[in-house]
Formats: structure tokens, C-alpha cells, sequence
């Protein structure tokens, strides 16, 4: 099963590669890793999304809260909590689908942050399914490059 | 008041208690080996090979129960130490291993004897540093100390770029330490006791599996009280030899792939798996699908990763072994005495039975010279009060086998890693550390021959550690799998090796054989008396084969026997 688990680490050189040594190492798998600095300037946060059996999760999460320099670790898909994502595709777009490029851009809410004659650079922001829904699309028309941020997740606030 | 980079060094290891380092020095380490000849308060044991240095601080840290230190130059001399840091990881032995490291601004040139040491241990240590700013060195210094001995113990490297240590500034030696990300819980969950004492309460046929953290956290008398008091039969892992008091009318000695019949046989049968400072490792499980497979299992451990990684644990209980153990204790004490169930009684009966049946054993009467026969007369002539290290293969099993150990601290192996070459230099490390103890190496002639340089640094220091060579020809335990499961291909086992005699006269040491089991006391005896490094080399069976056995795979009572 597909988790989401956000890591409050120590904002120093090594921490990142202490945290990915330990899937390596132990032979999980990381389908997407993002991080940057907080608003501490001493602590970073990571989004790291991973697969594996109820087993696996608890040991990447008990073994990442062994680490020295990892401060907190919540597996985020036990609770409610929302995820973001995103892309920047460069689409080829010439003659009739450039309009084409547009619609689908307008109606994903895309942004297009890049033109030339001959493409269109879009950004998407959303789910991992919505970005899979309109690369799909842009597919048919012809994508050159496209770059993912993978996935960023934070917990939705108590409404009560 | 303004310090160097090296006197800050050697006031902190001073402020630590540190009393030994075992070291080697280096081009990048000079100031500091500078430093030491104004340090009176430190011995410096110079070692022959870096590796020498991790193991004899591992050996060091296991006989006395502190951290053991090491310190050795940048490039080579950190690679060396990697096998020695490897294997205390694996078995939770708390070093300090300080490495010299080329001047900052050279770190990523590829300069003269660097290399990326942080890098290359950042697995098979428990933490490491590199100290970029010697304002920051007192701080890391005290940090390396603390996680090491702290927590599941383990191994801390702490890397020292030369301009650091060079470094002037005025230090601030913490008194108090805060990692806020590293808070090792002690306390067991008392709820979590209580369930647990109440399935123990009601079981038929209970086992207590103890491993090393019943060492570590030093909880060998309480483990001895609870299983005395609620009479369940104890087992112990490798690393937990010596945790119970060998022997015992309720020992059942180790257990796993060279345990005893009736250790394996009371896991498979039992009803409830009291599981202490243990971790399931897959030379003690078998097939682990079939590992105690009509028990309820009790974990304690206090570190979280060790639950339920291997084998899925009914009750888990994260704290200290010590913590754990004597409130069980103070929780039993409220139901005792107490009368022994019918159920309870049969499943000791049935034990003893077992012992009876299969009790560890060897041909005595072919006229060889056994190997066992050498360790047992070891245990008789010693009256089983060495403290003893052991390399790595037949000898280790054998002495596991053959010398029962009393008592906590008094048995060193390389037990997860299983490295060849740690038996020697662990011992003089332990030698180091108990200066009036006999300590021996049981060790193969493989083995003896992957640290032999260490005899050099074992006769300068007069460390008068005794080494029984467990001489078979062989490099005996991969030899035992191939004549068993490869049709007796014997691919690079069968080696020459020095006449062990003479190069223990080379050295300065004394060397002594036996051919025949009569002479095996005389030279047992003659090393006991010598207060010098004694090689004593046991020309035993070639062929000899480490029994019982479980084959790799297969589930532990499937065991071989003869």
C-alpha cells in the first residue's frame, strides 16, 4: 500500500543521505522524496511517499525514528490530510494544437509559464491522479520534457 | 582559557573517564599523538593494524562494561577500522572510533589519504560526525559518548579534519547534554508488564529467550531471579552467553542453527516465548515461518526496530531489560510462592528428558585429539573463571558448546557480523581492561592468522593472553557445509598454515602444541603458569563437524545430530 509520511529532520549536510541509506540499505523503496528547509532555519521537512505491507511501514517509520537527526516522523495516510503535487511539461504545439494545448491547460487550471512557436511549457498542481489525468492527455498531443516535484502532504487542521 | 583542537580532544576523553585508547597513528592525527605524550592520565596501546584497534576496543567495552576508544589516522587507517565497526553494530557495543581527516579545505579533492570515512560507516554505525569547526568539538565529543553508551548501545565515529585539530578557540565543555531528537525510552510500559506476566502466569510451557541486551543493560541477576522464581527453563542466544548462570538446572543452553537439542526443542514446543534482549536473528530462528510456531511471544527490547522486524510478537514491551525484568519481578513476587501447574511440571519433566535423550556430546573414545576435548579441559583447568574471546567458524561454536559461562561480560564473540580475526585483539582489549584475568582466545587456524600481527602488540604491552589454536587444517566450518551439503568439495578450505610454535617464538611469545589428547593438560597447564602471550597450538581431528545442526532454512527442530 501507498504511503504518505512527512519527516521533521535536523537542517544539516548528511541527514538527507542517513534517510534515503536507510531505504537503500534495507532495500524500500521511495517512490517520491521532497524537501526544503522550514520556517526553523534549523530543521528541514521531508515528503517521502513508499509502498510496502503494514510490516514494511512500521519498520521504515520505527527505523527513520531511530535516526539521530530525525526529530518527527507521521505516517500521513492514517490521517486526514492533504496531498499536492507538481509538474512542469513542456507540450509540442503547432497549427490546430495549440488551441487544443490551451483547453485542456484551462481546464486542468494549468498555468503556462513558458511559450514558443513550436510549444507550450505548462504548470500542474494537484493530485498525483489529476497530474496522471492531464499528462495523459497531453500525451496524444506530444509531451517533450516534463519534470515532477513529487508529492508534498500536510495535515488537514481539527475542524471542531 | 584558549586550547588546541588536541587539547580539547584529550580533555574531553579525560572528562569521559577514557583510561585506554588503542590506536595507530598518521600524518593527519600527529598533533593529537603530539598531545598525548603531556597526557599521563591515558595509556595508548599502539596496535599493529587499525582493525586490531576497533576489535581490541570492542573487547575492551565488552569485558568492562564502559565505552572503548580508538583513534587512528585518515584514508587507510579509517578504512581499516570499518570490519571492527561493523561487527560492534551488529552486536550493540558501545566505541568511540575517532579518525583523522585531511584539513577542511581540502575534504572532496582527493587529497593524500582522504576518504569519505562519514560516509562509508553511515550504516554500520550507530551515528557518526564530521567536526568542521573546533568551537564545536567539546560538544560532539560529549554527544559521540552519550548515544554510544546510551539506548541500544553502539558504535559513534567522530571525524577530525587536521585544521580542527589544529584549531585554537576557548571551549565550552557541556556538562548536560540535549539531542532533542534522541530520547531512548527506559521505563517499560507497566500495562504492557502486567499483560505480559498474566499470559506468563497462565502458561504450560514456558521458554525465556535472552540475548545480548541482557548484558548491556546488565540484567543478568534479575533475569536469574525471575526465571528461578517462576521456574521457566532460559535459553540464550550467542551474545547472550553468560547472561544466565551456566550451569543452572534451569539452563538450556544456546539455542539456533549449532544450539543444544533440548534449547531447540523447548522453543518449537512451547506455549509462551519470553523473548529478552533478543532479536530473532535468522541463525536463531531457522525457518521463520516455523520458529516457535505454537507460541505466544513476549518481546522486550528497548530498541523499537528489534520488535517485531522478524517475527510478528503478541506482546511487545520497548524498555530497558533491567527495567523491564525487575518489575516483572516485583509483579511475580505477589503471586509467590506458587504452586507448579500439572502442565508445568510435565513440560520440565519432558526437558529433562530431552537433556537426557540428546545431551551435547562428541566421540570420546576414538583416540583423536578433539577439538572438544579441548575446550572442555579449558573450562576444567581454568574452573571455568576465564573471561574468553573467540574468533570466528568451528572454535566459536565449540567454545559456545563446551564452555559454560557464568557469568555477565566474561564471553566476547563477534556474534551478528561473525568477523574472523576479532577473537585476538578482542581479548587483549579485554586483557587490557581486567589485567588480573585469564583470558583466552579459542580460535581456529584460519582465523588466528587474520589479526596474527596483533602477537607484536600483545607481547610489547605484556598482555599475557592465551590463544588456543583449534589447529585443523581447515578453514573448518565452510569445510563442515561442504562435506555436508556440497558432496565434500573441499574448494579452498584445506590450508597451510605457519608452524604456530616458532612464530609464536618469533614474536617474543611462547608457543606450545599437543598431537594427542594426553598431552593437551600439560600444555594447558604450562600456559596457565606463563605469564607471557602463550600460542598454544591443538593439532585436533581434521574432519570433525560442529553438532547438532540445523541446515540453513530448515525449522529448528529439524536438527542434525550425528
Amino acid at each position: 500500500m501507498r504511503h504518505v509520511i512527512s519527516v521533521s529532520v535536523d537542517n544539516e549536510p548528511g541527514v538527507l543521505s542517513r534517510v534515503t541509506g536507510l531505504f537503500s540499505g534495507r532495500g524500500f523503496n521511495i517512490e517520491s522524496l521532497c524537501v526544503a528547509p522550514t520556517i526553523d532555519p534549523d530543521v528541514s521537512h521531508i515528503t517521502l511517499v513508499t509502498t510496502g505491507n503494514e510490516m514494511i511501514i512500521e519498520q521504515i517509520i520505527k527505523q527513520l525514528r531511530k535516526l539521530i537527526n530525525v526529530i518527527k516522523v507521521v505516517d500521513l495516510t492514517a490521517t486526514e490530510h492533504v496531498e499536492r503535487e507538481m509538474a512542469l511539461v513542456k507540450v509540442k504545439a503547432e497549427d490546430r494544437q495549440r488551441a487544443e494545448v490551451l483547453r485542456i491547460a484551462d481546464i486542468f487550471r494549468c498555468r503556462v509559464v513558458d511559450v514558443s512557436p513550436a510549444s507550450y511549457t505548462l504548470e500542474i498542481t494537484g493530485t498525483t491522479e489529476k497530474l496522471n489525468a492531464v499528462l495523459g492527455l497531453l500525451k496524444t498531443i506530444g509531451i517533450q520534457e516534463v519534470v515532477r516535484s513529487g508529492s508534498l502532504a500536510i495535515q488537514r487542521s481539527r475542524k471542531d | 582559557m584558549k586550547m588546541t583542537g588536541s587539547q580539547i580532544f584529550l580533555k574531553c576523553l579525560e572528562r569521559e573517564g577514557v583510561k585506554h585508547i588503542f590506536g595507530f597513528p598518521g600524518g593527519v592525527v600527529l598533533d593529537i599523538y603530539d598531545e598525548l605524550t603531556r597526557a599521563p592520565f591515558i595509556k595508548h596501546i599502539l596496535v599493529r593494524h587499525e582493525q586490531g584497534a576497533a576489535h581490541a576496543a570492542d573487547g575492551y567495552a565488552r569485558a568492562s562494561g564502559k565505552v572503548g576508544v580508538c583513534l587512528v589516522t585518515s584514508g587507510p587507517g579509517a578504512t581499516n577500522t570499518v570490519s571492527g565497526i561493523a561487527s560492534a553494530y551488529m552486536d550493540s557495543i558501545p566505541i568511540v572510533v575517532f579518525t583523522g581527516q585531511v584539513p577542511t579545505p581540502l575534504i572532496g579533492n582527493d587529497a593524500f589519504q582522504e576518504v569519505d570515512i562519514v560516509g562509508i560507516t553511515r550504516p554500520c554505525t550507530k551515528h557518526n560526525y564530521l567536526v568542521k569547526d573546533v568551537k564545536d568539538l567539546a560538544r560532539i565529543i560529549h554527544e559521540a559518548f552519550h548515544i554510544a553508551r546510551t539506548g541500544r548501545p553502539g558504535p559513534v565515529l567522530v571525524d577530525l579534519p587536521k585544521d580542527v585539530v589544529q584549531g585554537v578557540t576557548t571551549p565550552k565543555f557541556p556538562e548536560q547534554i540535549r539531542i532533542k531528537s534522541y530520547n531512548p525510552n527506559y521505563h517499560a510500559n507497566p500495562k504492557q508488564i502486567k499483560k505480559a506476566l498474566e499470559l506468563i502466569l497462565k502458561a504450560q510451557r514456558p521458554v525465556i529467550y535472552a540475548g545480548g541486551g541482557v548484558i548491556l543493560s546488565k540484567a543478568s541477576e534479575e533475569l536469574t531471579k525471575f526465571a528461578e522464581a517462576l521456574q521457566i527453563p532460559v535459553t540464550t542466544t550467542l551474545m547472550g552467553l553468560g547472561g544466565f548462570p551456566a550451569p543452572h538446572s534451569l539452563w538450556l543452553g544456546m539455542l539456533g542453527m549449532h544450539g543444544t537439542y533440548y534449547a531447540n526443542m523447548s522453543v518449537h514446543h512451547c506455549d509462551v516465548l519470553i523473548a529478552v534482549g533478543s532479536r530473532f536473528d535468522d541463525r536463531v530462528t531457522g525457518k521463520i515461518e516455523e520458529f516457535a510456531p505454537h507460541a505466544k511471544i513476549i518481546h522486550i527490547d528497548i530498541d523499537p526496530t528489534s520488535i517485531s522486524k522478524n517475527v510478528v510478537v503478541d506482546i511487545p514491551i520497548v524498555g530497558d531489560c533491567q527495567d523491564a525484568l525487575s518489575q516483572l519481578n516485583a509483579l511475580a513476587a505477589e503471586h509467590l510462592p506458587r504452586e507448579l501447574s500439572q502442565a508445568h511440571r510435565a513440560w520440565l519433566a519432558q526437558i529433562d528428558q530431552w537433556k537426557k535423550e540428546h545431551p551435547l556430546t562428541y566421540d570420546r573414545n576414538s583416540g583423536d585429539l578433539k577439538p572438544q576435548f579441548v575446550v572442555e579441559k579449558l573450562y576444567e583447568l581454568t574452573q571455568g573463571n576465564a573471561i574468553i574471546s573467540t574468533e570466528v567458524g568451528q572454535n566459536q561454536m565449540w567454545a559456545a558448546q563446551f564452555y559454560p559461562i557464568r557469568h555477565p561480560n566474561r564471553w566476547l564473540s563477534s556474534g551478528g557480523l561473525g568477523c574472523m580475526g576479532y577473537g585476538f585483539p578482542a581479548a587483549l582489549g579485554a586483557q587490557v581492561a581486567c589485567p588480573d584475568d585469564i583470558v583466552i582466545d579459542i580460535a581456529g587456524d584460519g582465523s588466528i592468522q587474520m589479526n596474527i600481527q596483533e602477537l607484536a602488540t600483545a607481547v610489547e604491552y605484556d598482555l599475557p593472553v592465551k590463544v588456543a589454536i583449534l589447529n585443523n587444517g581447515y578453514l573448518g566450518m565452510v569445510r563442515q557445509w561442504q562435506q555436508l551439503f556440497y558432496e565434500r568439495r573441499y574448494s579452498f578450505t584445506p590450508m597451510v598454515s605457519p608452524d604456530f610454535v616458532k612464530l609464536a617464538e618469533a614474536y617474543g611469545a611462547l608457543g606450545l602444541r599437543a598431537e594427542k589428547p594426553s598431552e593437551v593438560e600439560a600444555v594447558i597447564r604450562e600456559a596457565l603458569n606463563t605469564r607471557k602471550p602463550v600460542l598454544m597450538d591443538f593439532r585436533v581431528a581434521p574432519e570433525e563437524c560442529v553438532l547438532p545442526m540445523v541446515p540453513a532454512g530448515a525449522p529448528m527442530h529439524k536438527m542434525l545430530l550425528t
